[in-house]
């Protein structure tokens, strides 16, 4: 690839109908003599279901069926991932039913649908349902489940679903005994909720001329769900089964799993024979989409006399919620326990993590997955051993970083990264954030009467989650390949197939200018389609930052193929041997000679074949790839967060932002750019604003916008961004993925400033979020602590 | 969430409870109330209409009298469920005492909200609450005074 597309700032194809309210939303869809469906969800975090009595509202006029868990037993929404506990038993695996049977085990769980020839309707005739509870203790806090008499699901004693360990723990101990010193920490990873812009929404449909499903649904991985619900709950078979994803309004992870009303939608159109349409109310989301984070760990790492990491210990809590999500036990384990190495060359590294079931929503991936978890413990954990060790913040991290010439290396904990050069990124933050000269800063803004802080963070992420056997073997129920096919029409234009899903992340661009650049062609006449399985091969969608790594490989090799068969058939039209084609800017040449066949003249040939190798050669061109990869990619960065505190108020405000990172080979770094923006707000908005609240009787205090609090505009500055890119040594397209970054890098980062900027009155410890109240607590609580003293 | 207070009712102690304990008197009294149904001298059934802050539904429910000590105490439990606005239920210890002009009514007890109510409205139910008490017993004493 030697064009200009590549690495180019192209304008994003889709925002053309995003920003003219032209884009096709799940909801914008309706089909004929479609019907609505209400869920009735519980009001109880935990009860047994005594009595539903529907008939009041089954008779309303407008009313088609009212359904309940008796009505539809069906298979169990499935888990995607088995861990093991470290006993070698598998972890504890309850069913999930669609509609509840006989118990409700969290707010929100469904209890009922009522199917109306309106939703007006279906929600007024849902006043009438009757449904008689016997509210059981709800268990909420982590710490006391493990050791409540009341159990979430009956056959999960002491609710815990695993108790995995990854490491060696003979080494990590015998490290810690001859410590010069040990740096703790404790400390929350505060439980978030999504937010999508766009709430979910799933249309069933039913065609009685043949018996095929079709099921829109707001998904990042239409395919999996196909799998999942067809073979799983509703056992349908692939061929009877389309799914279709078609624009999404964000995801950020809450929209991979398979949900229940999807599975509802899809057989309640069966038993009616209707399409049947469901939206999510805001209120609904809240309660519904799988929450994120919510992890209580322990950690503390041994040092040698210079500050050098020796070993790490980490014990982790991990909220499962009420029933296993779909890809949920992987998160604390291989996506959180297998990064715990970060940056850092510890020799010696030993976790556990406890995954628990309580009466709150399940928990699954939110943007990072368990490796924001994962680097917010480590880099806090690091600057608590600067602090021990007297060193500066920086220092410390450069003392113990993995050395730019000792790549590939192998983690103590499963990981083998392929390449990075964590020094070169963090001086180049450090110069461009300026923190260096800081404490100009800070005496600046004493003197106006605000508390300025600065922290850092650096971060490793394993994204491009990979090989397929390797996952298998970890416990991994699906390959993490990724399909993909190009189609080069009669007259030139190009249609790509792709089976990852674009909701936000721009691959009808990025896809297209990878795809123009190999083929000599436009950006607009590559055209991208995602989302709907009757029109993709197959693919695993989007989410782990894989899109480009693992998806944008299968499009070139897809394109490698498409240029072999070319060359074949341009060998034949220029009477020349197949050896001596060359293929570039959109034209096959004989080598050596001036005698060319542009792309568009050769597919015509190979669609309209009457000068063609028929004997030797299919017509058309079109070609399909499966790519698997064969390492994860490794994206690294380093933030550099400051801010300001009114200490008469409490309020954080972040004056600067510097984010610089590691992304390998970049195709479009005006995309590149938008990610790493929005993954910071997402990573500042869990640091100072968002936490998701229940109460002790499982009861979602902060179930809407008015109490769950998501960052705005005015609560960020403006971003300074750069990269030190260096091409990742195990990706074929060298690049290595940006989706999730902000919000991997940016939390530590933000509590870090915050706790440098109350240091000078004895703060060394702050949970997120980071709010006025906390701040102004930590401030007046060590004042009144001092005059005490 | 926890409730308390109390108020000075100008009746004697014997009217203010046989006030307590009158559906009619008290479906007067409660803000919303639709009706209030005797099933024993302990038991009530009642429908009330209330909104607390976006949600607003008629909430079902019973409530029943026990640790019954008259003309002194009572602790009056309630559960009312709001369909799909959730549910709520609470108790509270109620006491009467003599006092200058009338009688001393205190109570103390607990509420608890579920459901969409809490989802959106849970910060709202302890200023609603207070609210709807204070309404209560200005009707109450009012209808204590009258009768």
């Amino acid at each position: 690839m030697d064009g200009s597309l590549i690495g180019s700032p192209v304008r994003r194809k889709e925002d053309q109908r995003f920003l003219t309210g032209r884009g096709n939303y799940t909801d914008d869809i309706n089909r004929p003599g479609q019907a609505y469906a209400y869920i009735i969800r519980s009001p109880h975090g935990h009860a047994k279901i005594k009595k539903i009595d529907a008939s009041a509202a089954a008779k309303t006029k407008g009313v088609i069926a009212v359904f309940t868990g008796d009505d539809m037993k069906v298979g169990s929404l499935p888990c995607g991932w088995q861990v093991k506990s470290t006993d070698g038993s598998p972890m504890k695996e309850p069913p999930h039913p669609p509609i509840a049977q006989g118990k409700v085990r969290h707010v929100g769980d469904q209890v009922c649908v009522v199917i109306a020839e309106t939703y007006a309707i279906a929600r007024d005739a849902a006043e009438k349902v009757k449904i008689d509870y016997q509210p059981l203790p709800a268990v909420v806090d982590m710490r006391r489940a493990l050791e409540s008499k009341s159990l979430v699901h009956d056959d999960v004693p002491k609710n815990l679903c695993y108790d995995w360990t990854i490491g060696d723990a003979k080494a990590v101990n015998d490290a810690f005994a001859k410590a010069h010193k040990v740096a703790k920490i404790e400390l929350i990873n505060n439980r978030l909720i999504a937010n999508a812009m766009e709430p979910r929404a799933a249309i069933g449909d039913y065609d009685r001329s043949n018996g095929d499903y079709t099921l829109y649904t707001t998904s990042q991985n239409p395919h999996v769900i196909r799998l999942l619900m067809g073979a799983f709950v509703l056992q349908i078979p692939e061929s009877k089964l389309r799914v279709v994803a078609p624009d999404v309004g964000g995801g950020f992870g809450s929209k991979i799993y398979h949900y229940a009303e999807e599975a509802i939608v899809t057989w309640a159109a069966g038993k009616l024979a209707r399409p049947v349409k469901w939206t999510a109310e805001r209120s609904e989301s809240f309660m519904s989409d799988a929450h994120g984070r919510d992890h209580i760990t322990h950690a503390k790492v041994a040092m040698d006399k210079d500050g050098r990491f020796l070993a790490l210990m980490v014990d982790t809590m991990a909220n499962m919620g009420a029933y296993l999500s779909t890809f949920a036990p992987c998160i604390p384990t291989y996506l959180h326990g297998t990064l715990l190495a970060g940056n850092y060359a510890t020799p010696a590294i030993y976790t556990n993590v406890k995954a628990v079931f309580t009466n709150t929503v399940p928990v699954d991936a939110y943007r990072g997955a368990g490796r924001p978890e994962c680097t917010y413990l480590l880099e806090r954990l690091v600057d608590v051993a600067a602090r021990e060790m007297k060193l500066d913040r920086a220092e410390i991290r450069r003392r113990n970083f993995i050395h730019a010439d000792d790549f590939p290396y192998q983690t103590p904990v499963a990981l083998k990264y392929d390449s990075g050069d964590y020094h070169t990124l963090m001086d180049k933050a450090i110069r461009l954030s300026g923190w260096d000269d800081f404490e100009k800063r800070r005496a600046e803004a004493k003197k106006r009467g605000k508390l300025r802080g600065i922290g850092i963070s650096t971060y490793i992420e394993a994204c491009g989650i990979a090989p397929s056997a390797v996952v298998g073997s970890l416990g991994a129920r699906a390959g993490l390949y990724e399909c993909a096919n190009v189609r080069v029409h009669p007259t030139g234009s190009v249609t790509v197939f792709t089976g990852t899903h674009s909701h936000g992340q721009g691959h009808e661009t990025t896809f297209a200018q990878l795809v123009a650049e190999r083929l000599g062609l436009t950006v607009e006449q590559v055209d991208v389609v995602h989302g709907d399985t009757a029109k993709i091969p197959f693919g695993m969608g989007t989410y782990g930052s894989r899109s480009l790594a693992v998806g944008g490989v299968a499009i070139a090799k897809a394109l490698d193929k498409i240029i072999a068969k070319g060359k074949k058939i341009a060998a034949h039209l220029l009477e020349a041997s197949e050896s001596d084609i060359e293929f570039r800017n959109g034209a096959f040449t004989v080598a050596g000679t001036d005698k060319k066949k542009m792309l568009g003249e050769v597919s015509l040939a190979a669609y309209v074949p009457h000068n063609y190798p028929i004997d030797k050669l299919e017509p058309g061109l079109e070609e399909t790839a499966f790519f698997d990869p064969l390492n994860f990619s490794y994206p690294a960065g380093c933030h550099v967060c400051e801010v300001e505190i009114d200490p008469d108020t409490g309020v954080t405000k972040i004056v600067n932002f510097t984010a610089v990172d590691d992304f390998g080979r970049v195709l479009n770094p005006m995309i590149v750019d938008g990610q790493v923006h929005g993954g910071i707000a997402q990573g500042i908005g869990q640091a100072l604003l968002e936490t998701c609240v229940y109460d002790d009787n499982g009861q979602l205090v902060t179930g809407s916008l008015m109490d769950y609090c998501m960052p705005r505009a005015d609560d960020l500055p403006s971003f300074k961004t750069g990269t030190h890119n260096v091409p990742a040594r195990d990706n074929p397209l060298g690049v290595k993925g940006c989706g999730e970054v902000g919000a991997i890098g940016s939390p530590p980062a933000v509590i870090g400033a915050v706790i440098d900027a109350l240091s000078p009155l004895g703060v060394t410890h702050m949970e997120m979020p980071a709010t006025p109240l906390r701040v102004w607590q930590a401030i007046n609580g060590t004042k009144h602590r001092k005059a005490a003293e | 969430m926890e409730l308390s207070g109390d108020v000075l009712i100008p009746a004697p102690r014997a009217v203010v409870w046989a006030a307590l304990n009158d559906p009619d008197v008290l479906k007067g009294c409660i803000p919303g109330c639709q009706s209030i149904e005797k099933e024993s001298d302990t038991a009530f059934t009642a429908k009330v209409k209330a909104k607390i802050g976006p949600v607003s539904a008629t909430f079902g429910g019973r409530v029943a009298l026990s640790e019954i000590d008259p003309p002194n105490s009572y602790v009056i439990a309630g559960e009312g469920q709001g369909g799909v606005a959730g549910f709520g239920k609470g108790s509270a210890r109620v006491s009467l005492t003599d006092e200058d002009g009338g009688t001393r009514l205190t109570y103390a007890g607990e509420a608890q909200v579920g459901g969409k109510l809490a989802q959106i409205g849970s910060r709202l139910v302890q200023g609603t609450v207070t609210k709807l008490a204070g309404q209560f017993f200005a009707a109450f004493a009012k209808a204590c005074a009258k009768s």
